[in-house]
């Protein structure tokens, strides 16, 4: 961690409302190169809120967005693209009436001269990316509706990391999956982590945020509880801060 | 729809060949089914009127040309209405879009541009169309507009249209009939003059010939250079063989079918023609209308599968949480949906007006229930997500097809209700039965 380098991304007093209940409260958090933040929470607490800000799929009320210490405007899920922001969101957001390539590519399709759907770039495409992240994956043609919890969060996953993503955020990745392919996306974290790539990872397993993050944000009811470094505090410390609101003793000066 | 007679007796006596023939071509069951029910269709019709009424009219290279004319306007708007309902919407304006269109259209062409062009000016059907064109389409967009922006459902939006384009028509015309339509224009409707006569058909049934061997070609090609399992050369050879086979059965079947002797007469004298007195074999070839349609489905075709437009269409009825977050501006892709619905509405109501020779305030009516019925006995999901055009034209054809040919073996227009309803919902029924073994 480098924590002298600019941010990657900062958050900075994110507010957001629904019908006078305030889901997101002035929260600020940010995140540098090559670091891993858990969000953690109730549910409802507001984390896949904030998240959403940064995403697109949300404006915020008020707040401001830097990536790379600039300035950043977005107001939709093509925006937050082009500043090389991928979300896997928790319900995947497939097509599943559309084959793996095609949902792989869904915005970004790739075309050939006359400006028309190149269907066989994209799935040799596809086979070669699947090929290192999943290399059992083997149903290419079928809509992805046919496929295994596993095999569409690999498809999801390969979506995200495909176009070169500078930041990615991580909605309850290994929600619906078992113990085997949870230990996949393990190691793709680390990997991408070692790429330098930031990761924003939305997790209730606070064993897993443990053991994948360097860093947790707590929140309840919209409003920040605090950052804490995982290495400096206990499990008990993170459920504390979750269910009470609270910092841990040792750390509050 | 699931496996015809035909081809679910092959499929058991041979149970291990069909599936490979169906693996090696890669041919949609689907599309068999719906082709096998129109020949189940055909043939019924045909050797019913054959047997009871001595005469089996249906499969004679009259009647099947005038098929092809009557499914020209349903099939136009069909292919439109497939990516609508693929959008989990609706339309129920298509025919008063078409009614107002068309009345439209003809006041154009009868009442206000011969003021100013004079009568019989050549730009006046063209100039005509095109405000017809573009008038269809602005309507569509309004419609798509209410319903993504006005967040108002697209079963209110298009029912208010249907009563509002209506009454529009009416007033435009104060409920009069709008005739004759200007003498170029009504070519557009078919009929003896508006056919493209023999060598013009052979010219288009090359083409089509020349379109499938490309098309396989390219396809190998395609598959060559990123590694994809190659279909077998026989099934290639298949594919090749039936699809140039039926192209070319088309323009024979089209050139079998003779202008009438009245026509021929007329044709001949005006031409100043001796006429021999066994008179003279003058071949229809395919209508104009007819290839409207071919070429609305080719374009359809291409927009739906090797667009972004139309895998944009595809994932938002798949799933439209999902297509907003991958970046697509569903709200714009509704405006735009519904304004080409508007546009083939309008493409439509050039065809029908023009093979009526007027442009009448009742015209349409009824159309949109034939076209939602055709999209979905075309295998298009009322779910959202799935629906292809050729299932739509097929569809379109189905209904003709039934229609017609009760009016050919003298069932009244009571029985021909009750049969083309209880087809509607026999087909979805059977098609969800489909889908459900298919899983």
């Amino acid at each position: 961690m480098t924590d002298t380098s600019t941010p990657l991304v900062e958050l900075k007093d994110i507010s957001i409302a629904f019908g006078g209940i305030k889901a997101v409260d002035h929260v600020s958090v940010d995140l540098y190169p090559g670091e891993v933040v858990g969000l953690l929470g109730h549910n409802g607490a507001g984390k896949s809120t904030l998240i959403k800000c940064l995403s697109g799929a949300y404006q915020m009320d008020s707040g401001e967005v830097l990536v790379n210490g600039q300035h950043a405007t977005i107001n939709n899920p093509r925006d937050a693209r082009n500043y090389n922001i991928e979300t896997i969101y928790q319900t995947l957001a497939l097509a599943d009436n559309l084959d793996a390539a095609s949902n792989l590519f869904l915005g970004r399709e790739l075309t050939n001269a006359m400006g028309l759907v190149d269907d066989a770039a994209m799935e040799a495409e596809t086979r070669k990316i699947m090929g290192r992240l999943n290399p059992n994956f083997q149903k290419f043609s079928a809509p992805v509706s046919a496929l295994s919890g596993g095999q569409r969060q690999s498809v999801a996953i390969a979506r995200a990391v495909y176009f070169n993503a500078r930041i990615l955020i991580m909605d309850e990745p290994t929600a619906a999956l078992g113990p085997q392919e949870t230990q996949m996306v393990a190691e793709l974290i680390d990997e991408l982590k070692r790429q330098g790539l930031g990761i924003f990872l939305i997790d209730h397993d606070v064993h897993q945020v443990k053991a994948l993050c360097d860093r947790a944000a707590v929140m309840k009811n919209g409003k920040l509880v605090g950052v804490v470094k995982v290495d400096e505090v206990s499990e008990d410390d993170i459920l504390a801060m979750i269910i009470a609101g609270k910092q841990p003793e040792h750390l509050v000066a | 729809m699931t496996d015809t007679p035909a081809a679910s007796e092959t499929a058991t006596s041979q149970e291990g060949a069909f599936s490979r023939f169906l693996h090696a071509t890669e041919l949609d069951t689907r599309l068999l089914g719906m082709l096998g029910a129109l020949g189940a269709i055909w043939l019924g019709f045909h050797f019913y009127g054959e047997i009871v009424n001595g005469f089996g009219a249906f499969l004679t290279p009259r009647n099947l040309w005038n098929l092809s004319v009557q499914t020209a306007s349903i099939g136009i708007m069909a292919t439109g209405m497939v990516l609508v309902i693929v959008t989990r919407h609706i339309d129920l304006s298509v025919g008063s879009v078409l009614g107002f269109c068309a009345i439209i259209m003809g006041v154009m062409q009868v009442n206000i541009l011969p003021m100013y062009l004079g009568l019989g000016h050549p730009m006046l059907w063209i100039i005509a169309i095109l405000c017809g064109l573009i008038i269809g389409t602005l309507i569509g967009a309004f419609h798509g507009f209410l319903i993504a922006y006005g967040k108002i459902p697209a079963f209110i939006v298009t029912l208010g249209g249907l009563l509002v384009w209506r009454g529009a028509a009416f007033l435009v015309a104060r409920g009069e009939t709008i005739s004759p339509v200007d003498p170029t224009f009504a070519l557009l409707g078919g009929g003896p003059y508006g056919a493209v006569g023999s060598t013009g058909s052979w010219i288009v049934g090359l083409l089509g010939c020349m379109a499938v061997l490309a098309l396989i070609v390219f396809g190998r090609r395609q598959r060559k250079n990123f590694q994809i399992t190659q279909r077998p050369v026989w099934a290639e050879t298949f594919l090749a063989v039936v699809g140039c086979g039926a192209v070319i059965g088309a323009v024979l079947l089209v050139n079998a079918y003779p202008w009438p002797k009245g026509i021929v007469r007329r044709y001949a004298s005006a031409e100043g023609i001796e006429l021999p007195p066994e008179g003279i074999f003058i071949s229809h070839g395919f209508a104009i209308p007819v290839l409207i349609l071919i070429a609305v489905a080719i374009v359809m075709t291409i927009l739906m599968s090797r667009t972004r437009f139309g895998r944009y269409v595809y994932a938002i009825g798949g799933n439209p949480e999902a297509a907003e977050l991958a970046g697509i501006n569903t709200r714009w892709m509704t405006v735009k949906i519904f304004a080409l619905m508007g546009f083939l509405t309008a493409l439509s109501a050039v065809v029908a007006s023009a093979r009526l020779g007027s442009a009448t305030n009742a015209l349409g009516t009824l159309d949109e229930l034939y076209v939602i019925a055709a999209a979905v006995i075309g295998g298009t999901s009322l779910a959202g997500g799935i629906g292809t055009i050729y299932g739509a034209i097929l569809g379109a054809l189905v209904m003709q097809s039934l229609q017609t040919g009760m009016v050919l073996i003298g069932f009244d227009a009571a029985i021909q209700q009750v049969v083309v309803g209880s087809v509607l919902v026999l087909a979805v029924f059977l098609d969800i039965l489909y889908r459900r073994n298919s899983k």
